[in-house]
């Protein structure tokens, strides 16, 4: 059943997906753990409760598009289409494995459900204006998300995007922006600091909104009135904890692109699977 | 080809620029799926032509080159027809990487046809002067790399471009130069011509050195050295049976590109050649050094690319045929 309203469901869907992501990553022994579980709850919220979407047909043309422009995160988006039925979830177990449709990042020639080629940071918000401005000229009601990192918007493009997505009033696109505090090499604070977040994106002509990212209610509210802006691109800030639902993955630097060893694995799992109602 | 004139002589001369904004406002009436992005470069790069007929198909992304690569992968991917325009340099230099992971690792159906390439930008310098971008676009797995020679082959690029799916890179220039080809000239991706037939060298231009090649032609032809002359405006891909087939019949080449000598046509031809038929070729192009400031034609003397140039390098390379 698509959409999905319940939150409890959700949830559910998400604590599933999170198991999805762990194995995958410990199946692969190399990929991005902490950014792919930040961004799980928003993801889950929007793919199976608000995009317009049919499950089972990645090419259906009335559809609402998807941008990772953090495309690290490639794991949760593998997990989500494959839950929606874009391709065998067996498939989540060859991640990164030569000859595999999915690639370490995502590529839209070889996965179904995947829109845009990504993985090189700053690029994604671009891209989804594009798409917007598409829609826009062909006068179709389709909306365009694009998911952030907060690491991320410390390349120039990403403002260079924000000016055109609000001087072409791209009200039919919405970026949540991933706020976990983390990248590679520490956190955002110490690396380059990107606050204040709300009031750039707000001064660069953006409605602005700051949410729990792990409140699935919260991030569904943020999401129903920023397709309510006229005029305006909206922008959901959406706070997260970085490897968040495994313990011992979150707010740790280290689980950026370190995949779990045997014993870890099996703590996530053990944790993941505690969780079920 | 008929009987070439002992003289050559050029009665028109036309701008790529010019040809491709004129070409692409007439086009927009026939693709209703074309869109026009620029870096507010669009009275120079001519895309103003569409932006005065279309104006709600032209899209300034203002002077963010990055920015405009990006959001032409995206009106691609929403099913337009996408022409992004700006100098070549920044088109090429500064938006590379947007290229790279979007349109063209993406092979998305993206043209980017850029404006003031090489040396002959004159008076803005060194800074405006690329002379890198037929390496930069040529490693591109997916990319078309195409030059026009004069204005009939830039409208008959354009049109190809707009109805190949895919992407494309064209390079204009700024200053007008000699027509070549007949006005019904077509255009076919990898399909290069030869313009005047002759036995003892090949001289191969791309862009606006192919008219040079001509003169030159004509300039050897007064020593009694009959030279075939190509087209090579299908950089990528390039005509690689013509150049072995020029290789064979000539035995010597000379390439001539208004480019630096390694990584545009020159290289590609030695590609070609050192695999499939070695024989000597010289490269007539930039040395390992960057533009400046003067008037075209005074720069094109300084680097070396004028027809006197292109025959002097005929000369030396035929006096290398047939040795180790």
């Amino acid at each position: 059943m698509h959409p999905i309203s319940d939150p409890n469901q959700l949830q559910e869907i998400a604590r599933e997906i999170r198991l999805d992501i762990v194995e995958m990553l410990y199946r692969a022994g190399s990929g991005h753990v902490g950014g792919s579980l930040s961004a799980t709850d928003v993801l889950v919220a929007l793919f199976f409760s608000h995009m317009h979407l049919m499950p089972g047909n990645a090419c259906y043309p009335d559809r609402d598009y998807f941008v990772l422009s953090k495309g690290h995160a490639a794991p949760v988006l593998y997990a989500i289409l494959a839950r929606l039925g874009y391709f065998p979830r067996e498939e989540l177990m060859t991640l990164r494995q030569f000859g595999s449709n999915l690639q370490g990042h995502p590529d839209s020639k070889c996965t179904p459900g995947v829109e845009v080629p990504t993985g090189s940071l700053g690029q994604g918000l671009s891209v989804a204006n594009g798409l917007a401005l598409a829609l826009k000229l062909d006068k179709k009601a389709q909306r365009v998300y694009a998911l952030l990192g907060d690491g991320e918007i410390q390349e120039g493009q990403i403002w260079e995007a924000a000016m055109t997505a609000a001087h072409y009033g791209l009200d039919n696109l919405t970026a949540i922006l991933d706020r976990n505090r983390l990248q590679i090499d520490g956190r955002t604070r110490e690396v380059m600091s990107v606050e204040p977040l709300a009031a750039k994106w707000q001064a660069f002509g953006w409605h602005t909104v700051e949410v729990d990212g792990h409140a699935i209610p919260e991030v569904l509210a943020a999401l129903k009135a920023c397709g309510e802006v006229k005029g305006r691109p909206g922008m959901i800030i959406a706070h997260t904890t970085k490897g968040k639902g495994v313990s011992i993955f979150e707010d740790q630097v280290k689980f950026h692109g370190v995949t779990p060893t045997t014993e870890e694995y099996q703590q996530a799992v053990k944790e993941l699977q505690s969780m079920s109602r | 080809m008929g009987t070439l004139p002992e003289t050559v002589q050029f009665p028109a001369k036309e701008s790529t620029r010019v040809e491709y904004g004129k070409a692409l406002a007439q086009l927009g009436e026939e693709y209703p799926g074309i869109v026009v992005l620029d870096a507010d470069l669009s009275g120079s790069t001519q895309t103003n032509r569409f932006a005065k007929a279309f104006r709600d198909r032209f899209f300034n992304v203002g002077i963010a080159e990055q920015d405009m690569m990006g959001t032409a992968a995206g009106l691609a991917l929403g099913g337009k027809i996408p022409f992004a325009s700006t100098f070549a340099i920044f088109a090429t230099g500064r938006a590379w990487e947007q290229i790279r992971q979007t349109i063209a690792y993406g092979n998305l159906n993206v043209k980017i046809v850029a404006s003031h390439g090489g040396i002959t930008v004159g008076e803005d310098g060194g800074s405006h002067q690329s002379v890198e971008d037929f390496a930069l676009m040529r490693v591109l797995p997916n990319m078309a790399v195409l030059v026009p020679a004069d204005g009939p082959e830039t409208r008959a690029m354009v049109r190809w471009a707009a109805a190949y799916e895919g992407p494309v890179y064209i390079r204009t220039s700024r200053i007008p130069f000699p027509v070549i080809h007949a006005e019904d000239f077509t255009f076919e991706l990898g399909q290069s011509h030869i313009l005047r037939e002759g036995g003892d060298v090949t001289l191969a231009g791309i862009g606006l050195m192919v008219h040079q090649c001509l003169a030159a032609a004509d300039l050897l032809a007064k020593q009694g050295i009959a030279a075939r002359v190509l087209n090579l405006s299908s950089l990528k891909p390039l005509d690689w049976q013509l150049v072995v087939d020029s290789a064979r019949r000539t035995g010597c080449l000379v390439t001539a590109e208004e480019h630096l000598a390694t990584g545009g046509l020159g290289s590609a031809v030695s590609e070609v050649l050192s695999e499939f038929y070695p024989v000597p070729l010289r490269r007539v192009g930039l040395k390992d050094t960057f533009g400046m400031s003067g008037k075209a034609e005074e720069l094109l003397k300084h680097f070396g690319l004028t027809a006197e140039d292109i025959a002097r390098a005929a000369t030396a390379v035929r006096a290398r045929k047939g040795r180790p």
